[in-house]
């Protein structure tokens, strides 16, 4: 496979796992998360309702009504949509920024 | 639908726990760039930031791994394999300031222990398995595999206790460490089996397709052959 082959098709694969897959992730507590949890009851709209746990001082995110927060793009109604498309914004997000910063770090001189 | 990651949310360690970590993440990401540079050819930028896009896609894949529990893969293992250890620290990085600044996922406050946690102990974890292990696997796809499954779940439940011991210095509530080691070991086992096979794929993929892109198969010397160059 020619490279410029190989970085089309794993940024593809990249973005159909981030736009379409996402969809079917689990949708329980991470590892983390349910350790934090663990010992605390919750009610119906997740606030904890006694006990104690490791949560009990979680506090919101700084950004948290960025446009893309919590993965999802504010104002797209369709759940499968915004998480598909917030997925693939990220995706190309990452790859410019990352790879621009790794291209502003790059080598200059052969080794 | 509510995407959940494993990254720290602010609140759970204090402030000045927090800065503490956050200074030292700075300090080894700027360690990271040096020692990078000399990595990063034209072959490498490329790839990196490709590493980078990729994990950040698979991140968004939670897998059920308890009733109730789910977990998802980090990135570590699977970034040194593509990479190397100073550009796959870099990367892993790069995905965590993503996650935070644009999708509010893991506390700005909490993000020197985020990337503190998965970015280097747990690269730093996969790399020496990997390293350790291309000693004596074949240096071919299977062996490339079977070194990033090995390597991932240690890798993973590493990064776990970074965690205890950033709670351990500054959890803002008191609860039995030794309790929380174990819980988080125990899951954080399930969910590197989780990523082991992931990584395990991807990297025995690449090998097959495009070999010279395998960082670890170009790079990774055996320290033996060594001691000659630096006697002659």
């Amino acid at each position: 496979m020619k490279r410029k082959w190989f970085w089309f098709a794993g940024l593809f694969v990249a973005l159909v796992l981030a736009g379409v897959v996402s969809n079917f992730a689990s949708s329980s507590p991470d590892g983390l998360d349910a350790a934090a949890r663990q010992g605390c009851t919750f009610n119906a709209d997740d606030e904890i309702t006694g006990g104690t746990c490791m949560a009990q001082q979680e506090k919101g995110h700084q950004l948290g009504g960025s446009p893309l927060a919590d993965y999802g793009i504010k104002g797209i109604d369709n759940p499968y949509l915004s998480t598909g498309l917030a997925g693939v914004a990220g995706v190309l997000l990452t790859f410019a920024i990352g790879g621009g910063l790794f291209w502003v770090a790059r080598r200059r001189t052969p080794a | 639908m509510n995407v959940q990651a494993m990254h720290i949310a602010n609140g759970i360690v204090n402030g000045p726990v927090s800065a503490i970590f956050a200074v030292f993440a700075v300090a080894a990401l700027a360690y990271c760039v040096r020692r990078g540079r000399a990595d990063l050819d034209e072959r490498l930028v490329p790839m990196a930031g490709l590493v980078a896009a990729f994990i950040f896609a698979v991140q968004m894949l939670n897998f059920q791994v308890l009733p109730g529990v789910s977990g998802h893969l980090l990135g570590g293992t699977l970034a040194v394999i593509l990479v190397g250890p100073w550009v796959g620290a870099l990367c892993v990085s790069t995905v965590l300031i993503v996650q935070c600044l644009l999708f509010a996922d893991g506390g700005l406050t909490a993000l020197g222990l985020n990337i503190t946690n998965m970015a280097l102990l747990g690269t730093a974890a996969g790399y020496l398995l990997v390293a350790g292990l291309l000693r004596v696997l074949p240096k071919n796809p299977g062996g490339l595999g079977a070194s990033a499954l090995i390597a991932s779940i240690v890798s993973v439940v590493v990064a776990s206790q970074g965690f205890v011991l950033e709670y351990a210095l500054g959890g803002t509530t008191q609860l039995s460490l030794p309790a929380i080691s174990g819980t988080m070991a125990g899951v954080h086992i399930l969910i590197g089996i989780g990523e082991g096979l992931i990584a395990a794929t991807t990297v025995a993929t690449v090998a097959r397709v495009r070999p010279d892109l395998v960082y670890a198969l170009r790079r990774f010397r055996k320290p033996a052959v060594l001691p000659v160059e630096v006697a002659a």
